[in-house]
C-alpha cells in the first residue's frame, strides 16, 4: 500500500475525486441541487486535463441517463449524478440501463421530492426507484461515498448491472470532512480498466434491445432478478478487496455498532445512521442496551446478513426518512418485516418516520424517539 | 450532377428477410444510406417502424451494430456513443477508424418526443448524423398525427382532418447553426446517396430528413411508393434542398420552382392519389380545403426562396 493523501473535502467533492480515481471515460451531466457540485467539479477536472474523459452537458436528466447508457453500450466506463426530481425524470432510462445490463454508476444525492418544493434530504427519491433493477448502496460519510463509488464500478462491471450510490444532500454533499485518497496505484490494482464482453462494434454487428418475444424476454428478466440477488457475495468481496488495497472499511452489506449484546436495535440508512451511533451511546448511558444496524446495501436487501446479525429477541426500531404510502410508516420497516417473516419470530419491529424534507436529526432527538418507541405498548408498525 | 444510380456501390447494409412492409420507403431509404455510409458505422434507433422491422431478438436485418434506445433520446444517446468511441480511441481502447455514429428515427422521434434532445445535440454540435425518415404520422402505432402531418390529413387522431400545417423541421435544424442539413426522398436515390456521402465527410452535427411515403398511413397502393415520393416533389409539397454551413441550395426539380423557371404541379392530383386526403375531399367544402393545402405548399416555397437569400 502506497502513502495515501488526506484532504478536507465535501461529499460532492469526494464523489468527483472518486470519478477521477476510477478513470471514468464519459460523464453526461445536468445540474440539480444538491448534486450540482459533483458535476461542476467533474467538468472542471475534464477541462483542466486532470481527468481524461468526456463531459457531455446535456439538456435534462432523461438525456443524461440516455447518453450514459449509450456510452456504456459503446464500451466506456460511465458515471453520472442526480437528485430527487432528476432521478424521477430518469425513471424510464433506469429500466433501460438495468434491462440492457449496462454497468453505469450513478450518484443520487438524496433530496425530498416535489411537490411541494423542497431542497433538503429525505430518502423518497432513491427508495421510489426500488423496482428499476438497479443495485443501491446508501452511504453515511464522505469517505464512504468515495470508497463506495470505486466498489460500485467493480461490482457493476463484474455483473453488468448499474449501481446507484446514494447519500444525503447537504449533510454529506456540502459538509467538509477529512477524506483519505489512496494512491492511484492501489486504486488501479483494485479497479482494472473496463473491458466489457460486448459493445457496439462495427467489426461485430449485433442487435441491442430490439423486439423480443416472450420466450426470450422472460428469461432476460429472470436473469436480471437472479443476478441482482447474486450481487451480495460480490459486494462483500469488493469491500474486502478494497480494504486489502487501501486499508479502509465501511462495512460490506451492513454496518453494525454495539450490536452483539443489544436488546434495542436502531435500523436506518445514510447520514442519520452515522448520527445514530451517538444516540446509541446516549441510550447505553441511560442503561438501555442499544445497538445499530445500518444496511449499506438496500438493493439487493441483505436479508441473510441482517437476520444473522440481529441479537435474540431484539426490539428493532426502524427510523425511516421516507413514506411507504398506503401503509402506516416507512419503506425500510416494510422491507425488514418481509425478510423476518417466518425466519425470526423472536424479533419485534417498531417504526417511525422522521427527518422528512431535511428536518435535522440530532443524536438527542433520535435517542428520545427510540426511548418513546420502547415505551409504546403497541406502537405503529 | 448527382451520382448515377448505376454507379452506386454494391454493398448492402439492409439484409434480406427483415420485417418491413412491402414498398416500405424507410427501408428503401436506409438501403441507400447503407451504400453511402458503408459498414463502419454504429446505428441508433428509437422506437419506430424501423425497429419493428429490424428483426426479432437475436436476429438483425441491418448489417451494423444497432441499439434501440428510449424514444425521447436519439440526440443525447447518439452523443453518448460518439463521445464514448472518441475517448476510447484517444485512450487506445478503440482500434481502427472511428465509425460514423448515426441515429435513424421517425418523425415522431424527431419532430415531437425526440425534439428536445435533438435540439440540444445540435446546439452542442455533436459529431453525429441524425436521419429522420418522415412518413408524416405515427405509422408504427397505426397512423396517428405528428408534428410532421400536413394540414387536411386524416389520421386516427385527426378523424376529420388535421387543422394545423406541419412544421419545417429541417429549417429548424438549420437555425441551430449546424454544419450540414439536407432533405431528400426515395424517388431521388442518387440525390440522397450524395447527401449522405457529404454528411459522412463533415465533422459535427448533420441532419438529413427523408420524405417516406407510407402506403399504410397515406392509403395508396404499395407499388406506388416511389411515384408518390416523386409527386410530392413535383407538386412542391416536399422541397429538396441542402445547406452547407448555413448556405442553402436547392436541388432539382425543386430548384426550378424556386428560380421560377418552372411551376410546380397543382397539389390536387397528389392529394387525390392518397386516401388520407381524398376521403375528406369529397364534401361541399372540398375546394376550400384543397385551396388551404395549396396555400401551405405555396407559402413554404415562397418562404424558402426568401430564406435561402439570407447567408451571413
Amino acid at each position: 500500500m502506497k502513502t495515501a493523501q488526506v484532504i478536507m473535502a465535501t461529499g460532492a467533492n469526494a464523489a468527483a475525486l472518486a470519478v477521477k480515481s476510477a478513470r471514468v471515460d464519459v460523464i453526461p451531466g445536468y445540474p440539480i441541487t444538491p448534486q450540482t457540485s459533483i458535476m461542476e467539479a467533474v467538468a472542471g477536472m475534464v477541462e483542466s486535463g486532470d481527468l481524461h474523459a468526456r463531459f457531455i452537458p446535456v439538456e435534462g436528466e432523461h438525456s443524461v441517463l440516455a447518453a450514459a447508457v449509450a456510452a456504456s453500450a459503446a464500451g466506456a466506463r460511465v458515471f453520472t449524478a442526480t437528485s430527487a426530481n432528476g432521478l424521477l425524470y430518469m425513471h424510464e432510462v433506469l429500466h433501460m440501463a438495468s434491462g440492457g445490463r449496462l454497468p453505469v454508476v450513478l450518484c443520487n444525492v438524496n433530496r425530498g421530492i416535489f411537490a411541494p418544493w423542497t431542497l433538503w434530504a429525505d430518502h423518497q427519491d432513491s427508495f421510489a426507484q426500488r423496482d428499476t433493477g438497479w443495485i443501491q448502496y446508501h452511504c453515511s460519510s464522505n469517505q464512504e461515498v468515495f470508497n463506495t463509488i470505486l466498489q460500485a464500478f467493480r461490482v457493476a462491471e463484474q455483473i453488468n448491472i448499474p449501481i446507484m450510490v446514494n447519500f444525503d444532500g447537504f449533510s454529506i454533499s456540502h459538509c467538509l470532512m477529512p477524506l483519505t485518497i489512496p494512491a492511484q496505484e492501489d486504486i488501479d490494482r483494485f479497479l482494472p480498466p473496463h473491458q466489457p464482453e460486448w459493445r457496439l462494434d462495427p467489426a461485430h454487428p449485433s442487435s441491442f434491445s430490439n423486439v423480443t418475444m416472450a420466450a426470450e424476454y422472460a428469461p432476460f428478466r429472470q436473469m436480471l432478478s437472479d443476478d441482482i440477488m447474486a450481487a451480495v457475495p460480490l459486494v462483500k468481496q469488493a469491500a474486502q478487496e478494497y480494504r486489502d488495497c487501501t486499508g479502509m472499511w465501511d462495512g460490506d452489506t451492513i454496518e453494525t455498532y454495539r450490536l452483539e449484546d443489544a436488546e434495542v436495535v436502531a435500523l436506518a440508512v445514510n447520514s442519520m445512521a452515522a448520527e445514530l451511533k451517538l444516540s446509541v451511546d446516549i441510550l447505553r448511558g441511560q442503561g438501555i442496551k442499544a445497538g445499530l444496524l445500518r444496511p449499506r446495501l438496500y438493493i439487493p436487501f441483505p436479508a441473510d446478513d441482517i437476520i444473522q446479525a440481529l441479537p435474540k429477541n431484539a426490539q428493532v426500531m426502524v427510523l425511516d426518512r421516507n413514506y411507504n404510502f398506503g401503509h402506516p410508516g416507512g419503506i425500510l420497516a416494510a422491507e425488514l418485516k418481509s425478510i423476518l417473516f417466518g425466519r425470526r419470530n423472536d424479533v419485534t419491529v417498531k417504526n417511525r418516520v422522521m427527518g422528512i424534507g431535511g428536518i435535522d436529526l440530532t443524536r438527542r432527538f433520535m435517542a428520545a424517539e427510540i426511548r418513546a418507541m420502547i415505551d409504546e405498548q403497541n406502537g405503529v408498525l | 450532377m448527382a451520382t448515377s444510380i448505376k454507379k452506386l456501390p454494391d454493398i448492402e447494409q439492409v439484409l434480406s428477410g427483415n420485417g418491413a412492409c412491402g414498398g416500405c420507403p424507410a427501408t428503401m431509404a436506409l438501403r441507400m444510406v447503407g451504400k453511402a455510409l458503408g459498414p463502419n458505422a454504429i446505428m441508433l434507433l428509437t422506437p419506430a417502424c424501423s425497429v419493428a422491422s429490424m428483426g426479432m431478438t437475436p436476429k438483425l436485418g441491418y448489417n451494423w451494430p444497432c441499439i434501440n434506445i428510449t424514444f425521447a433520446s436519439a440526440g443525447s444517446s447518439a452523443s453518448g456513443i460518439t463521445n464514448a468511441v472518441e475517448i476510447m480511441k484517444e485512450k487506445g481502447r478503440f482500434e481502427g477508424e472511428l465509425p460514423t455514429v448515426f441515429s435513424w428515427a421517425g418523425d415522431g422521434g424527431t419532430y415531437d418526443i425526440g425534439f428536445q434532445a435533438l435540439s440540444a445535440a445540435a446546439e452542442r454540435n455533436e459529431n453525429i448524423i441524425h436521419f429522420c425518415y418522415n412518413n408524416e404520422a405515427y405509422s408504427n402505432t397505426g397512423v396517428q398525427r405528428s408534428g410532421a402531418t400536413p394540414r387536411g390529413t386524416f389520421t386516427t387522431t385527426t378523424p376529420t382532418g388535421k387543422r394545423q400545417p406541419k412544421k419545417n423541421m429541417a429549417l429548424l435544424m438549420l437555425e441551430h447553426n449546424i454544419p450540414y442539413v439536407a432533405t431528400a426522398t426515395v424517388a431521388y436515390p442518387a440525390d440522397l446517396y450524395d447527401k449522405v456521402v457529404k454528411a459522412k465527410s463533415i465533422k459535427g452535427m448533420k441532419y438529413i430528413e427523408i420524405l417516406a411515403p407510407c402506403y399504410l398511413g397515406w392509403q395508396f397502393d404499395m407499388a406506388d411508393t416511389v411515384q408518390l415520393s416523386r409527386m410530392a416533389v413535383r407538386s412542391g409539397a416536399w422541397l429538396l434542398w441542402e445547406a452547407d454551413n448555413g448556405r442553402i441550395t436547392f436541388n432539382n426539380p425543386t430548384a426550378q420552382f424556386i428560380s421560377g423557371k418552372k411551376n410546380p404541379e397543382a397539389v390536387d392530383e397528389y392529394l387525390m392519389k392518397q386516401g388520407r386526403f381524398s376521403r375528406l375531399l369529397q364534401g361541399p367544402d372540398a375546394k376550400e380545403r384543397i385551396a388551404e393545402i395549396q396555400g401551405d405548399v405555396d407559402r413554404e416555397i415562397a418562404f424558402m426562396r426568401e430564406r435561402a437569400k439570407i447567408f451571413i
